[in-house]
């Protein structure tokens, strides 16, 4: 049992920046991009990204929160939480590129149900995927566009990311 | 939770929980296909051995909401009229798959009986147990009442509001559910109603009863929950006089004008208009019936969803 520090804040603000500009390269069109954020934590780093962008671009970006408790297939497996609000920018989704982001992207089950509550949300012209953590382990077909860090791990070990927002401080840990 | 069988012994947390899981159903009703995945494979069956209209197809339209599976079983020419006993109904539902029942019984404390002997393994909820319990119809109300008088109900209990329930609380398992639990939740609940339409031991109840529908009114309740008289459960002798009644506790137009502008005037349904409360008041700006309606669907819904979600 042991916990190493992967991530320390300074790196979490610079990789966030970094996906930031990559976003701004992938999507010039700044008019067509929402982003949109997982709770809870990937709610937090999307509403970050959000304003990394704008100081890039200078423009005002679209965000939303999108809840996916709703669409788990998992939900008699694990203790279910109750469903967080989602909320679309105005304009809604359709036609516009979005952008899903989520702390850590471990199985795609996250994902996949994500892509399931977008699609009764609207018809996006593209989606794509930010991820602060990719730790492996998939069980379906799904990858990131984005990735903070590649994380390399055990199927037994967790990862803890933790941000000023929603847990007091800043860090990603890897519990063995 | 595995089953939801009353309010009394429902947990604060519990009824917190899936007041704010309804909030975000409540959402889904307004998108241009209203569905969700959730309990997609899961069967829900309306097993009914009493008359009900409206808490049938509200379950029904949370469960279809949810992409379950429905079945309903009513009694009236089943084979319950044959003798069959609640065991072997109950068995003979879940050996057809199924995962939830939903069940109105006339005998008090039926649904307690079905979840705790062992009979089933499906998860169940009491959707009326003779003049028992009636948890769905308290939940909806708690959630009327928030959204109602809380401009950010999330997480939010009923702590300050000042509920009145007026009329045969005795025989009613909806005012019975909704003392304990709004009272619970931290409102303050008031009953009113005549002396025999008020129940034995009501002291016990964390509540205050009153024989006075004007002295009441004239204390500025934030809410009035109207019930009917449940004449099919009064014995001849103790039916109250019609006249008499309408004259003491009707929620007449000029009662009603002496609520608080920002009071609400409820009923659970179905409404005698002309006897508990007019028709003028029940159309009137300030009844939230329908909200209610509303309210019972994503109450349902979440708490289909809990009941799953937390079954395993």
């Amino acid at each position: 049992m042991g916990t190493r520090a992967v991530l320390t804040g300074s790196d979490i603000e610079r990789t966030l920046r970094r996906i930031a500009h990559e976003i701004v390269e992938a999507v010039p069109d700044t008019d067509s991009l929402v982003l949109l954020g997982i709770p809870t934590r990937g709610a937090v780093l999307a509403s970050r990204l959000a304003t990394l962008i704008e100081d890039i671009t200078g423009e005002a970006i679209r965000q939303g929160v999108l809840d996916v408790t709703m669409y788990r297939d998992d939900l008699q497996r694990g203790g279910h939480r109750t469903p967080a609000p989602t909320s679309l920018p105005d304009g809604g989704i359709d036609d516009r590129v979005c952008v899903l982001v989520d702390d850590v992207l471990f199985s795609g089950r996250t994902v996949r149900a994500a892509l399931d509550a977008l699609t009764n949300l609207g018809r996006p012209r593209a989606v794509k995927l930010a991820v602060l953590i990719d730790r492996g382990h998939r069980e379906l077909p799904i990858r990131a566009d984005h990735v903070g860090k590649n994380l390399p791990s055990a199927v037994n070990e967790r990862i803890t990311v933790k941000l000023q927002e929603t847990d007091g401080s800043e860090e990603v840990q890897v519990v063995a | 939770m595995r089953h939801l069988l009353g309010t009394r012994d429902l947990a604060y947390d519990d009824a917190l929980r899936i007041l704010d899981t309804a909030l975000e159903f409540s959402d889904v009703a307004n998108r241009t296909v209203p569905k969700l995945p959730t309990l997609r494979g899961v069967t829900m069956v309306n097993l009914f051995f009493e008359d009900s209209t409206r808490t049938r197809l509200s379950f029904e339209a949370a469960a279809k909401r949810l992409s379950a599976d429905v079945m309903t079983f009513q009694v009236q020419g089943s084979s319950v009229s044959k003798g069959e006993s609640l065991k072997d109904t109950a068995q003979t539902v879940e050996a057809m798959g199924a995962d939830i029942i939903v069940m109105r019984h006339f005998a008090s404390g039926a649904a307690h009986r079905l979840a705790q002997s062992g009979w089933v393994d499906a998860a169940i909820i009491n959707a009326g147990d003779g003049t028992h319990e009636h948890p769905t119809q308290a939940l909806l109300d708690a959630a009327t009442l928030r959204s109602a008088f809380r401009d950010d109900p999330r997480g939010t209990n009923l702590e300050g509001l000042r509920v009145a329930i007026v009329g045969d609380i005795a025989h009613s398992r909806v005012a019975r559910s909704n003392v304990f639990l709004l009272s619970s939740l931290g409102a303050q609940v008031t009953v009113v109603g005549p002396t025999e339409l008020l129940p034995r031991g009501i002291e016990d109840w964390p509540v205050v009863a009153h024989h006075d529908l004007d002295a009441v009114i004239d204390e500025g309740p934030d809410a009035l929950m109207m019930l009917r008289i449940q004449r099919e459960r009064i014995r001849g002798e103790h039916q109250p006089a019609s006249g008499d009644y309408v004259r003491n506790y009707s929620l007449t137009p000029a009662r009603a004008s002496r609520l608080p502008s920002d009071s609400i005037v409820m009923h659970p349904g179905p409404m005698n208009r002309g006897v508990e409360i007019s028709s003028e008041v029940a159309d009137s700006p300030r009844s939230v019936i329908l909200q209610q309606v509303r309210h019972g669907v994503a109450i349902r819904m979440a708490t289909l969803f809990d009941l799953w979600g937390g079954t395993s």
